[in-house]
C-alpha cells in the first residue's frame, strides 16, 4: 500500500476528488459569473465577457461627465495625533507675541463672558487648524479672515504653541446646574448623535477635537448653530454639520451651557 | 503516556484563565448594554472590553486549547514522546509575550480596535505586534505536528495514522493556512500605518485579507470539538466509532473548502464582486457536508453505546445511554447548540437572506452559540477527559461537572436566543449604547435584559468550571490508567494514501484559495487611490 501513488490519473481518490472540486468550483463561477448578472432585468451587458466583469467586480468609468465642481474649499489640514506636540521655547515665545494682536479678543484669562471663544491652554492641533482654515477661506470668519490672511504657517504653528502651553484658567460660569444632559452623555444614537462627551471631554477627548469645557456658551451655541445651517463647513468629513443638524434647539442650548458651566 | 505532562497542562491552564477573565468581561459589556443599568457614559470602556473580549476569545484562548490539545493527541496517538519539546515550549513563551503585549495596550485604552481590527482604525502597534507572536508561536506547533506525523509515518510505512492524530493535523494545517491573510492583512497593510510609516490604508482590501482569515478560524476552533466527537466520546459513553473512513473525510472536507468561503463576511462591502460573492456563499453551503456527515456518525456512534447497553427499539437505545455520564451530556448539549447555530448560519451565509440580519445582534448570537457554546462545552468535555492523565489526580465531583454543564448550555440558549429575536427585530451590533426608552427600541429592551441573565448563568458555569478543576488538582494521587481513543467498529487495518496524508488536500486547498480569493486580492491591489486615512485609537489631543 505504501506504493500506492497518489498524483495518477490511475488513482480514483485523486481524479475523484480533482474533478468534484474543480466541477463545483466551476459550477460555483458559471452561477456567480455568468447567470447571476444575466438574472438581474436591469442590467444590460454588450456581452458575456461584459457580464463576467461586471460581477466580478471589474471597476469601470461610471460617468463620461465631468463631476460637478464642489463650490465650497475643504480643509487642507490633516490631523494626527502627534502634531504640534514638542513646541519649542522659541516657538511659544514667538506665539506670545503674536498673539498680543489677539489679546483683544481672546483674553488670555478667560473670566470675561465673552462671545469669542477663550484659547487658553486649547489643544495646538485645533489652534492651528482653525487659523489654517481662516486663512485658506475655508472657514469664514469677517474679523478672523484678514488676521489670518497675514500668518505664515510658522506664525500659526507658533500661535498654537503659546495658546496650548497657556494653563487652562477654568473659566466657571456657574449656571443653574442643570446636571448632565443627555445629548452630552449619550448623544442620540437613533439620530445618529454619539455623545458630546466622548470627544469634547467631561469623558474622553479625541484627537483633532477642541476641548470645550469653560467655553463661551455664545460661541458654542453660535457654531452649533452655523453647523447646523452649513455656513460653517470646515469640519473634518462633516462630522460635526451631521450631528449638528440633527440636534433639536433645546439639546443645542443644553449642550452649550453645559460646557460653559463645566470647570 | 504523557511525557509532555506539563506542557499540555500550562497551555491549559493558561488557556482557561484568560477564558475566566474575558468571560466576566463578556458579561459587564452584556449587563452596561441592557436597561438594567444607568449607562457608563463613555463608549471607550466599552469598547476596550470588547477589544479584550474578543481578542482572548477569539485568539488567544482556543489556540492554546488547540495546541495543548494536540500536543497530547500527538503523545497519545503515537505512543511515543513528543519530537520538539523545546520548540514547543518557545512557542508557548511566544504566546504567553504576544497576549501580555497585547493586552497591555487594550487595557490602557489604546488598541479599542476590537479583535477584528477594523481599519481604518489603528490602534498601538504594540497590539498587533503581540497578536503577530501569538500567531507566530501557534505556528510552531503548526510545524511540529507535522514533523510529528511526518517521522511517525516514515517509521511506521503502510501503517494508517491514527485518527486522532490525522485530525489533529487536519487542524494544524487548516490554522497554517488560515492565519495567512490576517497575517497579510497586520504586516502589509496595518503594521506600516500603527508605525507611523503611513497614514492612509486601503480598508476593503484590508477586509479581503481579514474574510481569508475570519471563517476559517471558526473551523479552526472547531477542530478539537470535533477531534473530541470522533476520538473521545464514543470510548467515554462506552460505545465504538461507527466509521473511521467517515471521519477522516470529515476533516479532509474541512480542510478543502473551511477556507476559501470567508467573503460571505462581506456581503454588504461594495469592494468585491457580487459573482465572487456568490461563489463563497455556494463554497458556504458546502461546509455543512462534513459537519451533516460527523452528526451522523457520532448519533450512529451512540447508538451503537445505547445497543450495547441494552437498549431495544428504534427509541430504546436513547434512554439507555449513560445520561449521568458528563460526556454524554456535553455532546448532547453541544450538538444541539451546532444545530440551532448551523441552523442560523444557513441564512447568514444565503446571499440574499443575509441582508435582513447582516450587521445585528443575529449574528453575535450566531457565534456565540457555536463558539461559546458547541464549541467550548466541548473544550470543557477535552478537559474533563483529560485532566487526571494530566495530574496523576482523578476528577471526581461528576454531580459538579454536570452542573456546570447544564448550566452552561442553559445559560448560553438563554444568552444567544433573544440576541437572535433582537437582531430580527433590527438591532445593530457593536454598538456601546442602546436608548431603549426610545419607543423604537422598546420591544428590545426585555429580550436583551433576558439575555444579562443567561450571562450571569455563564458565569457561574464558568467558576463552577474552575471549581471542578481545582478539586481535582486538590485530591489524592490517584493512577488514570493507559489513555486510549474510541476504537472504531472496523479499525482500519489499510486505508487508501488519499486518506493518510494531506498532500492532495493541501494542493486543493490552496487551489480553490486562489480561485476564489486570487481575483478579488488582484484587482484590489492593482486600484489606484483606494486607501482612507488612517484613525487613530486612543491618540490623546
Amino acid at each position: 500500500m505504501s506504493s500506492e501513488r497518489l498524483f495518477t490519473l490511475s488513482n480514483r481518490w485523486f481524479t475523484t476528488a480533482l474533478g468534484l472540486t474543480a466541477g463545483f468550483a466551476a459550477a460555483a463561477a458559471l452561477g456567480g459569473l455568468v447567470l447571476l448578472p444575466y438574472a438581474q432585468p436591469n442590467l444590460k451587458f454588450s456581452g458575456i465577457w461584459d457580464a463576467i466583469c461586471s460581477a466580478a467586480g471589474v471597476s469601470r468609468e461610471a460617468a463620461t461627465v465631468a463631476p460637478s465642481a464642489v463650490e465650497a474649499k475643504t480643509s487642507a489640514v490633516v490631523m494626527t495625533s502627534r502634531m504640534l506636540n514638542h513646541p519649542s521655547a522659541a516657538s511659544i515665545g514667538h506665539g506670545g507675541t503674536l498673539a498680543l494682536q489677539c489679546a483683544i479678543c481672546h483674553s488670555g484669562d478667560n473670566v470675561t463672558r465673552s462671545e469669542f471663544p477663550y484659547l487658553a491652554g486649547q489643544y495646538a492641533a485645533v489652534i492651528y487648524k482653525e487659523l489654517h482654515d481662516f486663512k485658506a477661506g475655508v472657514r469664514v470668519n469677517a474679523i478672523m479672515g484678514p488676521f489670518a490672511a497675514a500668518l505664515t504657517e510658522q506664525d500659526m504653528i507658533d500661535l498654537a504653541a503659546y495658546y496650548s502651553y497657556l494653563p487652562r484658567v477654568p473659566a466657571y460660569h456657574p449656571g443653574p446646574g442643570a446636571g448632565e444632559p443627555a445629548i452630552v452623555l449619550s448623544g442620540a444614537p437613533l439620530r445618529n448623535i454619539p455623545p458630546c462627551a466622548s470627544c469634547h471631554g467631561a469623558a474622553d477627548n479625541k484627537a483633532g477635537s477642541p476641548r470645550l469645557e469653560g467655553q463661551s456658551p455664545v460661541y458654542l451655541k453660535t457654531q452649533l448653530q452655523a453647523f447646523a445651517s452649513a455656513a460653517r463647513r470646515n469640519d473634518i468629513s462633516e462630522q460635526m454639520r451631521n450631528i449638528a443638524r440633527r440636534m433639536t434647539p433645546a439639546e443645542i442650548d443644553q449642550a452649550a451651557s453645559f460646557y460653559a458651566e463645566r470647570p | 503516556m504523557l511525557s509532555s505532562k506539563r506542557l499540555v497542562l500550562a497551555h491549559f491552564w493558561l488557556a482557561f484563565t484568560v477564558f475566566g477573565l474575558a468571560l466576566l468581561l463578556g458579561a459587564w459589556q452584556m449587563l452596561v448594554r441592557s436597561p438594567l443599568l444607568a449607562w457608563i457614559s463613555n463608549p471607550e470602556w466599552y469598547y476596550r472590553s470588547v477589544t479584550a473580549h474578543g481578542t482572548v476569545m477569539g485568539y488567544v484562548f482556543p489556540t492554546l486549547i488547540a495546541m495543548g490539545f494536540g500536543y497530547a493527541i500527538s503523545e497519545l496517538a503515537l505512543e511515543r514522546p513528543l519530537i520538539g519539546q523545546r520548540w514547543a515550549w518557545t512557542g508557548f513563551g511566544l504566546v504567553v509575550v504576544g497576549a501580555v503585549m497585547a493586552m497591555v495596550p487594550v487595557s490602557m485604552g489604546l488598541a479599542s480596535v476590537l479583535y477584528t481590527f477594523y481599519p481604518p482604525l489603528i490602534g498601538s502597534p504594540f497590539y498587533y505586534l503581540g497578536i503577530v507572536l501569538v500567531v507566530v508561536g501557534s505556528w510552531i506547533w503548526v510545524a511540529l505536528m507535522s514533523l510529528n506525523l511526518y517521522v511517525w509515518k516514515r517509521d511506521n510505512p503502510g501503517k494508517p495514522v491514527p485518527l486522532a492524530m490525522f485530525a489533529n493535523v487536519a487542524g494544524s494545517l487548516l490554522w497554517g493556512w488560515t492565519a495567512v491573510g490576517a497575517a497579510l492583512e497586520l504586516l502589509l497593510q496595518i503594521l506600516p500605518v500603527a508605525l507611523g510609516f503611513r497614514t492612509t490604508i486601503d480598508a476593503g482590501l484590508a477586509r479581503v485579507f481579514f474574510s481569508w482569515t475570519l471563517h476559517a478560524i471558526v473551523y479552526f476552533w472547531l477542530m478539537p470539538a470535533y477531534i473530541a466527537y470522533y476520538t473521545i466520546i464514543p470510548r467515554a459513553i462506552g460505545g465504538k466509532l461507527y466509521s473511521d473512513s467517515m471521519a477522516r473525510i470529515s476533516f479532509i472536507l474541512f480542510l478543502v473548502v473551511a477556507m476559501p468561503i470567508g467573503i460571505h463576511h462581506l456581503f454588504t462591502d461594495p469592494q468585491v464582486g457580487a459573482g465572487f460573492k456568490f461563489m463563497h456563499s455556494a463554497l458556504t453551503a458546502l461546509v455543512a457536508l462534513p459537519t451533516l456527515l460527523t452528526v451522523f456518525t457520532i448519533c450512529a456512534s451512540a447508538e451503537i453505546a445505547g445497543r450495547l447497553r441494552g437498549g431495544k427499539g428504534p427509541f430504546g437505545w436513547v434512554a439507555a445511554l449513560p445520561w449521568r455520564n458528563p460526556m454524554m451530556l456535553a455532546v448532547t448539549f453541544s450538538f444541539v447548540m451546532l444545530g440551532f447555530g448551523g441552523a442560523g448560519g444557513l441564512i447568514n451565509m444565503s446571499f440574499q437572506l443575509d441582508a435582513s440580519i447582516h450587521n445585528t445582534q443575529w449574528v453575535t448570537g450566531h457565534f456565540h452559540l457555536i463558539f461559546g457554546g458547541a464549541i467550548v462545552i466541548m473544550y470543557f468535555a477535552i478537559a474533563y477527559d483529560l485532566w487526571p492523565h494530566l495530574t496523576g489526580r482523578a476528577l471526581t465531583s461528576l454531580g459538579l461537572m454536570r452542573a456546570q454543564l447544564w448550566l452552561w448550555f442553559v445559560g448560553m440558549i438563554v444568552t444567544t436566543f433573544p440576541w437572535h429575536y433582537v437582531g430580527i427585530l433590527g438591532m445593530p451590533r457593536r454598538m456601546a449604547f442602546y436608548d431603549f426608552t426610545n419607543t423604537a427600541l422598546a420591544p428590545e429592551a426585555l429580550p436583551v435584559t433576558i439575555s444579562v441573565f443567561g450571562g450571569f448563568l455563564l458565569v457561574i458555569s464558568g467558576a463552577l468550571f474552575f471549581v471542578v478543576l481545582i478539586k481535582g488538582q486538590l485530591a489524592p494521587k490517584a493512577e488514570a490508567g493507559v489513555y486510549r481513543f474510541s476504537i472504531a467498529i472496523h479499525p482500519p487495518t489499510s486505508v487508501p494514501v488519499a486518506l493518510n496524508g494531506y498532500s492532495l488536500w493541501l494542493v486543493l486547498m490552496i487551489g480553490l484559495t486562489v480561485v476564489n480569493y486570487g481575483f478579488p486580492i488582484a484587482q484590489l491591489l492593482a486600484l489606484k487611490n483606494t486607501s482612507v486615512p488612517a484613525v487613530y485609537v486612543g491618540a490623546q489631543p
